[in-house]
């Protein structure tokens, strides 16, 4: 709750928390928009996110979040506008240029590797980490197992850490639906991203899952010193572990702020309930 | 002069490639699976209009019917005993079931015909129709085998348009759970559709061993493979496609033997399809169905 | 416990090469005392071949997902390498065994170059296009190889595309004739290289799957999207399965060629291709230990159907649809369940849990 007081506004109507100040956003959007065939889906969207914030982004259903975070990862390629990640453009490159350039994501129908265990899942996150050539891994040279044994240990802290240490060798695809979220992160998390992307992580959670799933955002954030962006249709998750929060609604940013700004925003309420 | 006739004499072998790939078209955009077997049924077509001509000797439009009825029985049956319990199942378990249909087909009408080639007397006996003073020959396969494919496009069109059967195999084809509840029959939809596939093969094989008149057990294989390509080469699933796809590798096909090599046709007609499909992936009037991420 | 899990693996593994071990040396036993008749000796070559041919295609078609109908392509590529290989190196090299390993790995590479040049365009299509175009490639390499003259005189190699172009000294001698395929090829391949050349099959293959490697290829299998958001370029560990298992066709195809005196292009064709896929489907896809298996067994099965002389292949196809419908069909998994359930199965259950306590 003390990190929230700790925000400060700066120009653009953003705010960053005090000790990301000064510092290079980890993500910065600007001007973003995309149109499929004539049908303008998200327009004008733009966005800052300091190195170790958690933000959220809301609105109605259809409202283009998802397209948004297709467009963040290099999913769908931008009509307008671009994305920076540390600086850096990801304009035409792929989506997994985009994931090794820093940013993880989540996706909102559960994408497992349902056929691996788990474990196997968070190493296929970990592959650019793991040393060893094509030849080795074909011919299993010396040094192999030694690499090998490093990545299992790593994952295993990594399942660990989002208690999923008792699932490791079952197969992804077979676990229940909020262990498989949870296992998601870890996998993202496995990337070694500077942002991480969460598409609606507490869907189909059930009140004390979702609790502890806000436990676990931020015990992420504080431990791996990362940004985390997250979608939720869940308020008591977004009010409670945001500290900054966008809401969109066609396509377009209506309202950016504290999450007291957000709920008293006579716009976002709007949107949300309709005109009364 | 030479041009214009090989070029006729590549529409009516890509004609014939048209009938038989309306059939795979129809038969996976349905039921969502390559059906191996349909080029021998085809061959099986051919088979029971040479017995009705050649031992029964009935008129060779009633022999092209009894070839018509027996493989539309023959498909229907096929679909229920071997594909039918597989629904549902993932396709390459399905196309594995269609190989072992397509090598009994194979090998049942090696034991009932045997292996030797059957000269086959063509059923048409319509007197060539002679250009420019003979310089252009159009013989009367030619002239039906096209009109036929023609005519079955259009009705196969109008039939998936308009009729209440069409509708339901568009449906199906579609999306087969919410057929389902909305009511279509779906196993008798899937019926009807290898019911049409199979007839068109009969006449298909008839038109074919008519124009090529040698009929082997493995007749069916090899353009059961070509009308194949021409499905995919002209979106597999589309009506119109089948019939582009089938002409253009018929022209494909005639002209390449014509001017470059014989030898090398094969590999023409293949590399064509491979540019065609690098160039547009779903083939030439096919849609692109996107991935929702 | 995290030890275990590389501990797993590799029992599993170790099954299967005992297995193909114990196969290999009863075959060696039984035929170093005589007990094998000459048809069944003639197998043993070829079954090695399509042990390798299905685990090789196994890597594409159920470790990577991606169904390839152009396996015989790779194949013939690797026969008639080899062919040419030994036969220009008949001079050079004494050794049979020296020679045949030289010409196993000039086909390997040759395929694995074929595997390439098509992967790259071929494995940007998904699904089904990518089934009619693999086939499409197989068939042209089929074409190519069927036209294809190659003989050798003092002078070196010739190759020509028509049988007129080839001049060649008269002293020289044709290896490769166009449609009539390989003429006098001395069959230098052995049993015992089969064998060498499945350890190797299976040392690649199932090493590739436990690997990083092969977690990335079974990870862009189960679902390509999830697979690109972290971090791996899906084409090209598509196109490294492509390649390594074209290879592999490769070395087996340069046995199975350099195991006939004459062979054609013909042999190398969809049908063959279709084969080698039906003993993966039926061994269990990414199932590598039943590719070995259902490999042998069906490669054998025409054999011992040979008493049903003209039915034989009818019953093949019969069995084939058969099995088919009693391993993937609901109903038949209910039926099965529904015997276990009360049936004959239960009282033997029964009585072994009895017997066990």
């Amino acid at each position: 709750m003390g990190n929230k007081k700790r925000l400060v506004e700066i120009p653009s109507n953003t705010f960053l928390r005090e000790e990301d100040l000064g510092k290079p956003p980890v993500l910065d959007v600007r001007n973003l928009g995309i149109d499929f065939g004539g049908l303008t889906a998200v327009d004008e969207f733009n966005i800052t996110i300091g190195q170790t914030e958690i933000a959220g982004l809301i609105g109605p259903n259809g409202a283009g979040k998802t397209t948004i975070f297709n467009l963040l990862t290099g999913v769908y390629q931008p009509t307008r506008g671009c994305v920076l990640v540390k600086g850096v453009d990801i304009k035409g490159k792929s989506a997994a240029h985009v994931n090794r350039m820093g940013v993880a994501r989540t996706f909102q129908n559960i994408r497992l590797f349902s056929q691996m265990s788990a474990l196997d899942n968070v190493k296929v996150g970990m592959h650019h980490d793991i040393r060893c050539s094509f030849v080795s891994s074909m011919l299993h040279l010396p040094g192999f197992y030694k690499e090998e044994e490093k990545a299992n240990e790593k994952a295993m802290q990594l399942l660990e850490f989002m208690g999923l240490s008792e699932v490791a060798e079952m197969p992804a695809g077979s676990l229940p639906y909020g262990i498989q979220r949870r296992l998601e992160i870890v996998r993202a998390l496995a990337t070694k991203p500077s942002v991480l992307l969460l598409d609606e992580p507490a869907a189909g959670m059930n009140p004390s899952e979702t609790a502890e799933l806000m436990e676990q955002i931020r015990r992420i954030r504080d431990t791996f010193h990362i940004a985390i962006l997250l979608i939720e249709h869940d308020m008591n998750l977004v009010m409670g572990v945001c500290e900054t929060i966008a809401v969109v609604n066609y396509g377009k940013i209506i309202a950016k702020g504290t999450p007291d700004q957000i709920q008293n925003n006579p716009d976002v309420i709007e949107a949300y309930l309709g005109k009364g | 002069m030479n041009f214009l006739q090989y070029l006729i004499n590549g529409i009516s072998i890509g004609s014939v490639y048209a009938i038989i790939a309306l059939g795979y078209t129809m038969v996976y955009g349905i039921a969502k699976m390559l059906n191996f077997a349909h080029g021998d049924v085809i061959m099986i077509g051919a088979y029971m209009s040479y017995c009705a001509t050649n031992y029964l000797g009935l008129h060779p439009l009633v022999g092209l019917v009894i070839a018509m009825a027996v493989c539309t029985f023959l498909g229907i049956t096929i679909e229920a005993l071997a594909y039918r319990p597989l629904r549902g199942v993932p396709s390459l378990a399905v196309l594995i079931t269609a190989i072992g249909v397509s090598y009994f087909l194979q090998n049942a009408a090696q034991l009932i015909w045997g292996s030797a080639p059957k000269n086959y007397t063509s059923i048409v006996s319509m007197e060539p129709l002679k250009i420019f003073g003979g310089g252009l020959v159009i013989t009367g396969e030619v002239l039906i085998t096209i009109a036929a494919s023609i005519v079955i496009m259009l009705a196969l069109t109008l039939f998936t348009g308009k009729t209440k059967m069409g509708k339901a195999m568009r449906a199906v084809s579609e999306d087969r759970d919410a057929a389902q509840l909305m009511g279509i029959p779906v196993n008798r939809t899937i019926s009807a559709t290898f019911a049409i596939g199979s007839a068109l093969a009969a006449l298909a094989g008839v038109l074919l061993c008519s124009t090529v008149p040698t009929l082997m057990p493995t007749t069916g294989s090899m353009p059961g493979i070509r009308a194949f390509t021409a499905a995919v080469l002209g979106g597999i699933g589309s009506i119109p496609g089948a019939m582009l796809g089938g002409i253009l590798l018929g022209i494909i096909e005639t002209l390449s033997k014509a001017y470059l090599s014989t030898q090398f046709s094969d590999a023409i007609v293949f590399t064509v399809l491979i540019l065609v499909l690098l160039v547009k992936p779903s083939g030439l009037l096919g849609k692109t169905v996107q991935e929702k991420v | 416990m995290r030890k275990n899990l590389t501990r797993k693996h590799r029992s599993s593994n170790l099954k299967t090469f005992v297995l193909v071990t114990a196969a290999f040396i009863v075959m060696q036993l039984l035929s170093s005392m005589g007990m094998l008749k000459s048809s069944v000796k003639g197998q043993l070559i070829p079954i090695c071949v399509y042990i390798v041919l299905a685990v090789s295609l196994n890597l594409v078609v159920g470790v990577s997902g991606e169904l390839s109908l152009g396996h015989a392509g790779f194949m013939g590529v690797g026969a008639f390498t080899g062919v040419v290989v030994a036969a220009s190196l008949r001079n050079m090299v004494g050794n049979d065994i020296v020679r045949l390993l030289i010409a196993m790995v000039c086909g390997g590479v040759m395929a694995g170059i074929a595997g390439g040049i098509i992967g790259i365009p071929v494995l940007r299509l998904q699904g089904d296009y990518l089934a009619i175009v693999t086939l499409a490639f197989g068939e042209i390499l089929k074409n190519i190889i069927g036209n294809l003259y190659i003989g050798t005189d003092s002078s070196g190699l010739h190759f020509a595309l028509d049988a007129s172009n080839i001049h060649m000294e008269p002293a020289g001698k044709m290896i490769l004739n166009g449609p009539m395929g390989t003429t006098g090829v001395e069959k230098i391949a052995t049993f015992g290289v089969g064998f060498a050349l499945i350890i190797f099959t299976l040392i690649v293959v199932l090493n590739l799957i436990h690997s990083k490697e092969g977690r990335a290829i079974m990870a862009i299998r189960d679902n390509r999207i999830a697979a690109e958001s972290v971090g791996l370029n899906v084409f090209s560990f598509k196109i490294k399965a492509f390649v390594v298992s074209a290879f592999l066709a490769g070395t087996a195809g340069a046995l199975y060629g350099l195991n006939y005196s004459a062979i054609t292009a013909s042999k190398f064709d969809f049908t063959t291709s279709i084969n080698i896929l039906v003993f993966v489907v039926l061994g269990g896809m990414g199932n590598i230990f039943g590719s070995v298996v259902s490999a042998t067994l069906l490669y054998i099965l025409p054999e011992m159907l040979r008493s049903l002389y003209d039915y034989r292949m009818i019953m093949y196809a019969i069995v084939l649809i058969v099995v088919m419908l009693f391993t993937w069909s609901p109903q038949a998994k209910n039926w099965i369940q529904l015997a276990s359930n009360c049936g004959v199965m239960k009282r033997f259950l029964g009585q072994r849990k009895e017997a066990e306590s």
